[in-house]
């Protein structure tokens, strides 16, 4: 176990230093004066401020050079201060946000948790109820039932089903709008009677004892939940479903039934948490997934995340933003996919002694 | 030679037992594994449904110019406007601007010389009929080359990764990983968005991204496939009698291995069509006004709170971008049966 833990962590290092280098390789394609913004907040207007902040902060220099710069940042001589550097949270400034990356991460990042949180629940439980379902009843209507509505889903694009609820739901019911927040109460969480406890807008409202902005916020999560769940529905339910049957074929199952036991305790006691293992590691991935921003379905819904900002960003150009929106990604992602392999290693014996 | 005779006698015997099997053609050309592969997908009445969608699109795509005549012969991908008013024009609307040819099958159904708006305009006045036929051929097109190109760059990294093994593949293997560890469409996005500024807007940037960031799945299945084979007896054969490394890799090895892997790659269109059109919508790539399901779809995103009235923005696009992705899925899908080992024999 200790072995396997040790063997894991030691390509955190890698990931780590493989995927700075593949974002900076990527910033090599900009010009001096896009990259400019990696460090100073104003765009150099004329050739003279230009050849100044090149010179400054080393953008003409052999590329380890200014990798190293771009990783420390530049320390100014004189102050002491220090501007860059993305070990030190600095991931330059946003022209399309006009504020520096990172405070836009710090103020959007918040939503996606949001919506991460109240997403997660639907998506994984639904999803592998789905699949025990299909392999318990397999090939009977059920199975078949399960089977059409995996491939509608695996073939539907996450923006076309966005849309279409969009159009069923908001334009045609008028139930449920997209966006955030209600306009009456967009003011208000910004004024001071409103307390952030947690920077999650469900939760604080609800701390706030303000069931109303509570329900309105919900209103506006419905749909964004809806696609994402149905989107990974399909291949969570595909998944239980084959290694569910493939467990309910193996002896020990046979055994209990054998002796028997009814079978609803075969099924959910002695089949459902072995069957559970590779469905458990999807799970952990697509939570991952969500965390990371899901930028199509955030941008259908007009939702301020950080897939929606990224997008946003790239559509504008801006590349430093969306490269620093992929930097923040790459981290997350690199972090949670070691808790799930590591989880992974826990709950599956054969992992880690392998 | 009188104990080769003798052998044949032998064999004669077993006849009775092995059932006496005729070997197709076909068979004879794919091998018996492959065989299996094809047949199996043949079998199925998912992917026969699959196959038939496929084939429904490709007739369109080669017929575009019959269903739908471009205005512009030189040009065909630029989508006709009838106008630059922002309010779409609804289903049956009649065009009044720079119409282009009537198709040949208008006449002899509606009895007029008057063509209209079938699925409505967009906003824009871009006629959506119009787009949707001839974006088959776009979503083809890109399709093929994205397909073919991060199949080729599978190929080669993950069978160069497996054959020489050891340190070389644990580099690769890495690399790979790195690749992996950005979300696909985020770094689709930005290569797509550092492209666009130098390439200008057409369809190079995002086929670029989605090449990128591409290829590892193939290379990862293409490395376990060449891993077993590369134990065969007769590549250690081809191996004592001093055959250059290249070629044990590209005539022994890589034929032997590349079937399960080229059938993935041929159905993954379907998908790739998906992430070029996610990328359309994101608002990446092709310039407005070119024949693409995905940046029709974009045009909707104008019209979120009136798309009770506009519904045909989304739906015929939406729905054709649906049927094609689906019809390669549902001939994906029976071929992971197929290629299932647990499934052996039941197909």
């Amino acid at each position: 176990m200790t072995n396997y833990i040790i063997r894991r962590l030691l390509l955190v290092p890698i990931l780590l230093i493989g995927v700075t280098l593949l974002i900076f390789t990527m910033l090599q394609f900009l010009s001096p004066v896009e990259r400019s913004a990696l460090y100073v907040r104003d765009v150099p207007r004329n050739e003279k401020q230009l050849e100044g902040v090149i010179k400054k902060y080393g953008l003409d220099k052999p590329l380890p050079v200014q990798y190293w710069r771009w990783l420390v940042g530049h320390v100014d001589p004189l102050s002491g201060e220090r501007t860059g550097g993305i070990l030190f949270g600095d991931f330059g400034y946003s022209r399309t946000g006009s504020q520096p990356v990172i405070d836009l991460i710090k103020h959007r990042f918040p939503n996606t948790l949001d919506l991460t949180l109240w997403a997660v629940g639907p998506v994984i439980l639904v999803g592998i109820w789905l699949g025990v379902q299909a392999a318990v009843h397999h090939n009977g209507w059920i199975d078949q039932l399960g089977r059409i509505f995996s491939i509608v889903g695996t073939s539907f694009p996450t923006f076309v089903f966005g849309l279409l609820v969009l159009m069923f739901f908001y334009a045609n019911l008028r139930w449920f709008p997209p966006g955030r927040i209600s306009d009456e109460f967009s003011s208000l969480i910004l004024s001071d009677s409103f307390h952030h406890y947690t920077t999650l807008l469900t939760i604080d409202s609800l701390l706030n004892g303000r069931l109303d902005i509570f329900w309105d916020v919900i209103k506006h999560m419905l749909l964004p939940i809806l696609t994402l769940s149905y989107i990974s529905w399909a291949t969570l339910l595909r998944v239980t479903r084959s290694s569910m049957l493939e467990t309910l074929r193996m002896e020990y199952v046979t055994t209990a039934r054998a002796k028997g036991l009814p079978e609803r305790d075969v099924i959910y006691k002695h089949a459902r948490p072995n069957a559970m293992i590779p469905v458990v590691t999807l799970a952990g991935f697509s939570v991952v997934g969500l965390l990371g921003g899901v930028v199509i379905t955030e941008t259908v819904f007009n939702y301020p995340g950080i897939g929606s900002a990224a997008a946003a960003a790239a559509q504008n150009l801006d590349v430093v933003t969306v490269l620093g929106f992929a930097l923040f990604n790459g981290l997350i992602l690199i972090v949670s996919n070691l808790i799930v392999d590591v989880l992974y290693a826990v709950i599956d014996p054969r992992v880690r002694l392998s | 030679m009188t104990n080769q005779t003798k052998s044949v006698i032998d064999n004669s015997l077993l006849k009775d037992t092995i059932s006496d099997r005729k070997i197709s053609w076909l068979e004879r050309v794919l091998g018996p594994d492959n065989y299996r592969i094809v047949t199996g997908l043949l079998r199925t009445p998912a992917s026969i449904a699959g196959f038939i969608l496929i084939g429904f699109f490709i007739l369109i795509a080669l017929a575009a110019p019959l269903i739908a005549p471009p205005a512009n012969p030189n040009n065909p991908y630029k989508i006709p406007r009838d106008g630059f008013s922002s309010q779409p024009k609804p289903m049956g609307a009649e065009w009044n601007r720079n119409q282009p040819p009537l198709p040949f099958w208008w006449k002899p159904i509606m009895k007029t010389d008057q063509w209209v708006h079938l699925f409505g305009t967009s906003d824009g006045q871009y006629d959506i009929f119009y787009g949707i036929i001839w974006g088959t051929r776009t979503a083809f097109k890109t399709g093929l080359i994205v397909t073919i190109t991060t199949f080729l760059i599978g190929i080669i990294v993950g069978s160069i990764s497996a054959y020489y093994g050891g340190r070389i593949d644990n580099v690769i293997m890495r690399i790979v990983d790195v690749f992996m560890t950005l979300p696909f469409i985020l770094a689709a996005l930005i290569l797509a968005a550092i492209l666009v500024p130098k390439l200008g807007r057409s369809l190079l940037p995002s086929m670029i991204a989605l090449i990128t960031f591409g290829w590892m799945g193939y290379s990862r299945i293409i490395r376990g496939d060449v891993l077993s084979v590369k134990e065969r007896d007769y590549v250690m054969a081809a191996r004592v009698i001093g055959v250059k490394d290249g070629r044990i890799l590209f005539r022994h090895i890589l034929p032997n291995a590349i079937f399960p892997t080229l059938v993935l790659a041929s159905l993954a269109i379907g998908d790739v069509t998906l992430s070029f059109a996610a990328l359309s919508f994101l608002g990446i790539g092709v310039e407005v006004g070119y024949a693409d399901w995905g940046q029709i779809l974009s045009f909707a995103r104008n019209w979120i709170t009136s798309l009770q009235t506009y519904w045909y923005i989304v739906v015929w696009p939406g729905l054709t971008l649906v049927l094609f992705v689906m019809g390669w899925n549902l001939v994906g899908d029976a071929l992971r049966d197929v290629l299932d080992p647990r499934m052996r024999g039941r197909i």
